[in-house]
């Protein structure tokens, strides 16, 4: 194994690091919200609404995630949609981690005991009265290690942006095989780089985990 | 429209889940200040029928009123959200697990809603929380979080947070069921106090020597019918139905 020029490469490789985690946190937010209105949508009173929500999470849950960005970045100009790159990685990848965020979130919240509703209609608050001030601050406590595997989950999948030729690990590891014909110190490489991203982001998930459960 | 109406007036009440009916076209009234205990067999309505008065579970016929407003008024979805919830504001319930909100402290459960709806100040709903927790015996336990409480307490809490919207009808929805048999007297001194303060109250319970102490009238409910109903002293010790002896003998003997 070639060590030295794993040393003699590494600062490009966090510089493609710090474009991954770039990435990983616009997609997250993304994914967080479209998780939130997947949820309320298959949470609606609506019988339209439940159906919007239900046939997003099973087309992007039912379809590659490569093929999906594939259909965004090559297919949208076609339809009027351009989008550079980076862009179209962080869109492509948000929906994409929405759509399981959205069950997570779902499953929380459904899986508050109906006690807890009752009750709080029972003395008089509203639907949404009764989901923010009862159900949510419950069914947050239980969505914070399930979404920590969405998560760990969206993370890796960053990789898949290399396909689409954005600039960040997983191409800068192949880019770099181009050149020095060592791939498997590259990948170990950039593999180690993911690694320590999931990692401290995992402590992290179980820090807060800890700190809102009730006591 | 109507007429005079009684305090609690529940009229031709019928419900049904399909082909399967649980209420049966049931009238009762209850005046103001009394109390009412409803017993019979599980799978016989009586929780349903309590339910349906705060539009828990909704009728599918019949109508609700408390004192001169219908309840269970047929409006458009959003009036009637709106109407529903001043309503339940009126109405207080306590439920068999009581169902209190595990991620606040007693003091928040007891102030959330009135703060929420009412637009208490932090001071006023302060005095309000420890008035209606000393009310019930629960002052010492204000900072305390649910899961912290013994099922007693946890009831007497539930009742405190109740009473804190001053509700002008009680509903109790098997309020002991779940209770240890040693923590039962402490829930039913709590509610024998607000029987004194005249408090209206409907309550569906098994317990038949609490229900002949406290209650001004007894409903016996099968299959989805009132079959008997009068003062505590006739039903228990003068059925004149025999689905009402059978009851009483089954469960009278299982209580011992």
């Amino acid at each position: 194994m070639d060590t030295e020029l794993m040393l003699k490469v590494y600062p490009f490789f966090l510089e493609a690091a710090w474009v991954t985690i770039q990435l990983s946190v616009l997609t997250a937010v993304l994914g967080l919200i479209c998780g939130a209105l997947g949820t309320a949508a298959r949470l609606s009173r609506l019988a339209v609404m439940r159906f919007v929500g239900a046939a997003y999470v099973s087309v992007f849950r039912g379809t590659p995630a490569l093929i999906q960005l594939f259909i965004l970045y090559f297919g949208g100009p076609q339809i009027g949609i351009q989008l550079d790159a980076f862009e179209a990685g962080v869109i492509g990848l948000g929906i994409n981690a929405g759509a399981y965020m959205t069950e997570t979130m779902r499953g929380a919240i459904i899986s508050i005991d109906k006690g807890q509703r009752e009750a709080a209609r029972t003395l008089g608050l509203s639907r949404w009265q009764a989901m923010y001030k009862v159900i949510l601050p419950q069914a947050a406590r239980l969505m914070v290690r399930p979404l920590g595997v969405n998560l760990n989950m969206l993370i890796k999948s960053t990789a898949l942006v290399a396909a689409i030729a954005v600039v960040e690990l997983t191409y800068t590891a192949q880019r770099y095989i181009g050149s020095t014909y060592k791939p498997f110190e590259m990948f170990l490489l950039a593999g180690i780089l993911y690694m320590i991203i999931i990692t401290v982001v995992g402590k992290g998930v179980s820090w807060l985990d800890r700190k809102v459960q009730i006591t | 429209m109507t007429d005079q109406t009684a305090f609690v007036d529940i009229r031709h009440a019928q419900k049904s889940y399909g082909a399967l009916e649980v209420l049966k076209d049931i009238s009762l009234t209850v005046e103001q200040g009394q109390i009412v205990a409803i017993i019979g067999p599980s799978g016989s309505g009586k929780s349903t029928l309590l339910r349906a008065i705060n539009d828990l579970d909704a009728l599918t016929g019949g109508e609700i009123w408390l004192d001169g407003v219908q309840v269970n008024k047929s409006l458009p979805h959003r009036q009637y959200e709106k109407h529903i919830n001043e309503m339940r504001q009126q109405i207080g319930m306590v439920f068999q697990h009581f169902n209190l909100f595990p991620h606040l402290t007693v003091r928040e459960n007891v102030t959330m809603a009135p703060t929420l709806l009412k637009g208490l100040s932090k001071d006023a709903a302060e005095q309000l929380a420890r008035e209606q927790l000393d009310h019930v015996g629960m002052l010492d336990r204000i900072d305390y979080y649910p899961s912290q409480l013994s099922g007693g307490q946890k009831q007497r809490v539930a009742i405190a947070r109740a009473l804190a919207m001053k509700p002008k009808l009680m509903l109790f929805d098997e309020a002991t069921s779940a209770l240890d048999p040693e923590l039962v007297d402490e829930v039913n001194q709590v509610m024998k106090k607000l029987a004194e303060d005249q408090m209206t109250m409907i309550i569906v319970t098994h317990e038949m020597d609490f229900a002949a102490a406290v209650c001004d009238r007894v409903l016996f409910m099968d299959q989805g019918v009132v079959v008997e109903e009068g003062p505590p002293e006739v039903v228990f010790r003068n059925p004149t139905q025999q689905r009402t002896k059978e009851f009483l003998r089954k469960h009278l003997a299982g209580a011992k």
